[in-house]
């Protein structure tokens, strides 16, 4: 069959090409990695059936479950968190009203990078891009009246993701519900936040420790949390194109399956409690084709590499947020638009949850009427869209199954580079990946420059625009009011049990005990984010970045 | 040569349009220092006067823009320098306004051309030098 394909191809593109003297063709036609995209994709594009499978089996290409949206449907997990903990707490309890189906934790700058609200670093950033938690106290109100055993949580928080767990455990203990009932996620990827997001406190080796701890104390007492979120989001959005994101994250994930292996916990265990969380772009086919190698790559390194039996730890599950950078600040309605056309694609890609971004975050925290159309966004595509109604429909889509083979080799050659030198740890210590996103980032501003990228609104079909929009702002007298909560609470509390508990915390750094259980007593008594990262920084100092451009 | 200093004030970790930044000029003929990020407004402003820099760069995307900004005129100020300041990142258009009041050369919202930015920077030495 393949021969007769191929003479008609043959014939055809001979036919093509005449009528392209006549009507020539124009327009952009690469990848956005700068692959040439062919005219036509045919059955000749397409390789073995056994790459592509079935949905629930191995390589898990078509997904990861047998029924997919057929059983289940995504969980629609906006994240979300501002101001105070009483603010945030009410944009939660409005987000399942409104039908979501999961928390997601936004908190600011300086709860991520472990100072107190009063912390001179923190000036300016209180209650900013999330919610500002300080102690215990902060925590108990951001669940007040949601009741942990009935949601599952999301918390985006890595450097100090010990502190934010063993936080959420107490809370759920002074609700009467056990930990090993507590069900949510914590993203506690270290790695690419020295790649890309920026918020690590601790050079790499000590954060992994701490990572490992946690994934040991998960195994034993929190069976239903997942312990890590392996995240190429910010890696994408600092500029990565769709392969680096694919290739960085999966290298970054090797990393913690060694991390878990070196702390005695089985793959075949610790599998199930990894997820993946990626970014959604503009390129429909591109990024449906980068989820489904994405999982295809994830299955043959846990089997092959990790020798993993257990199916169900060599499914990658994954999150996905639509692209943040590509929403624009100018006719920002049409931001609408990309947010559907980025979901589409995540959802015909087979992602296990999704958040949709508001169309006015070019300019500033979305507004409460922008964030119900982006949940809207998702319940339209859920519930009138119709894909949903098989399994993984662009399956068998000869350019698709082209690309998606096409990732899959790009990024491999990408782990392969990684790993001659020497891992991820040391690719980003070097400086390298660092490199290789800042290339992309300057080619990719370069091509809108050139007008080789059209950005609709942008560089092209531009119009004079007036009335500034209305947009969200956090007060500034949040800072000083969550400043003296912050004080009366220390006032308030067992000073003494602080120390305490502090010191011990100290001295159990300086061994290689499980960090989460000292963390835990901390939190209990009321230490802050603040004096648990400072007393780990005294221990194992502070990370400085090598700077590249 | 024009010499610039891009900075990071404040937590922020968004440092895609730095970079971009840093680059564009260093690729237009400037000498471009980035300080990373997490830096203070005091370390910004130490290092723009020991680097004697022509102009400053400031990138913030976390909303700290109203405190850091003025905190970072403030200080050039008390130390007698007269470097300008340039700012990036996700800023409302009334906090544009008020920035420029305090002295801030132009503020550069998500979508500006880098050229823009380049043309900008030229023309105000060009103009200074008359």
């Amino acid at each position: 069959m393949d021969e007769s394909i191929k003479k008609s191809y043959e014939a055809w593109e001979k036919q093509t090409e005449s009528l392209i003297k006549k009507y020539p063709e124009e327009g952009n036609f690469k990848t956005t990695w700068s692959d040439e995209v062919k005219r036509l994709y045919t059955p000749l594009d397409v390789g073995d059936y056994s790459q592509i499978g079935f949905p629930g089996e191995f390589p898990y290409t078509r997904g990861v479950q047998n029924t997919m949206y057929r059983g289940k449907l995504w969980t629609m997990r906006q994240y979300a968190g501002f101001g105070t903990a009483e603010e945030s707490n009410k944009r939660y309890k409005y987000l399942l009203e409104q039908g979501q189906s999961g928390l997601s934790i936004a908190f600011d700058l300086p709860t991520q990078i472990g100072y107190d609200s009063d912390d001179p670093h923190s000036l300016g950033e209180v209650g900013k891009v999330g919610v500002a938690i300080d102690s215990l106290a902060d925590m108990e109100i951001l669940f007040d009246g949601i009741p942990l055993d009935k949601v599952s949580t999301s918390m985006t928080i890595n450097a100090t993701a010990s502190i934010l767990l063993a936080m959420y455990i107490a809370v759920g203990e002074k609700q009467g519900v056990k930990r090993d009932k507590l069900r949510g996620t914590i993203q506690n990827d270290i790695l690419k936040e020295y790649i890309a997001r920026g918020t690590y406190i601790y050079p790499p080796k000590p954060s992994m420790r701490i990572i490992n701890n946690i994934f040991e104390f998960c195994s034993k007492e929190m069976p239903l949390w997942n312990t890590i979120s392996v995240s190429g989001y910010h890696i994408r959005e600092a500029g990565a194109n769709a392969v680096q994101e694919v290739a960085f994250t999966i290298a970054d994930g090797i990393e913690y399956v060694k991390t878990a292996m070196e702390a005695g916990l089985d793959p075949n265990v610790f599998g199930k409690r990894l997820s993946f969380f990626f970014a959604s772009h503009n390129n429909l086919l591109e990024e449906v084709a980068k989820f489904r190698a994405a999982r295809r790559m994830w299955a043959k390194i846990m089997k092959e590499r990790f020798n993993v039996k257990d199916p169900d730890a060599l499914k990658l599950r994954f999150h996905t947020q639509t692209s943040g950078s590509t929403l624009t600040a100018q006719q920002p309605e049409n931001n609408i638009i990309r947010v559907t056309i980025q979901a589409l694609a995540a959802v015909l890609g087979g992602t296990q949850s999704l958040h949709t971004n508001s169309m006015d975050e070019a300019l500033s925290l979305p507004t409460e009427d922008s964030v119900r159309i982006a949940l809207r966004t998702q319940q339209i595509i859920a519930y009138e869209s119709g894909v949903t109604k098989t399994v993984d429909p662009l399956g068998g889509s000869y350019y698709v199954e082209a690309l998606t083979d096409e990732i899959e080799k790009k990024a491999f050659e990408y782990i392969k580079h990684i790993d001659e030198i020497g891992g991820m740890i040391n690719a980003i210590e070097s400086g390298y990946v660092q490199q290789e996103i800042s290339n992309s980032a300057y080619e990719y501003q370069k091509a809108i420059e050139s007008k080789d990228q059209i950005i609709v609104g942008v560089n092209e079909f531009v119009i004079e625009e007036k009335n500034p929009r209305k947009t969200l702002k956090i007060d500034d007298a949040l800072e000083i009011k969550q400043i003296e909560k912050l004080r009366e609470m220390k006032s308030k509390r067992d000073n003494k049990a602080v120390k305490e508990k502090l010191d011990n915390l100290e001295r159990s750094a300086k061994t290689s005990e499980n960090l989460m259980y000292p963390i835990i007593d901390a939190v209990k008594v009321y230490a802050t984010v603040g004096e648990i990262s400072n007393t780990l920084r005294k221990v194992f100092g502070e990370y400085k970045e090598s700077v590249i451009f | 040569m024009i010499k610039v200093l891009i900075s990071k004030p404040g937590l922020d970790g968004h440092d895609r349009g730095a970079k971009v930044i840093a680059r564009a000029l260093r690729d237009a003929g400037m000498e471009v220092i980035y300080t990373g990020i997490r830096q203070t407004p005091e370390q910004i402003v130490q290092t723009a006067i020991d680097e004697d820099v022509d102009i400053l760069g400031v990138s913030i995307l976390s909303g700290a823009h109203m405190k850091l900004v003025p905190k970072i005129l403030e200080l050039l100020k008390e130390k007698g320098s007269k470097i300008p300041v340039f700012v990036g990142g996700i800023i409302p258009e009334d906090d544009a306004i008020e920035l420029k009041k305090l002295g801030v050369i132009e503020v550069y919202g998500p979508g500006t051309p880098t050229s823009e930015i380049i043309d900008k920077i030229k023309g105000y030495f060009e103009n200074a030098n008359i």
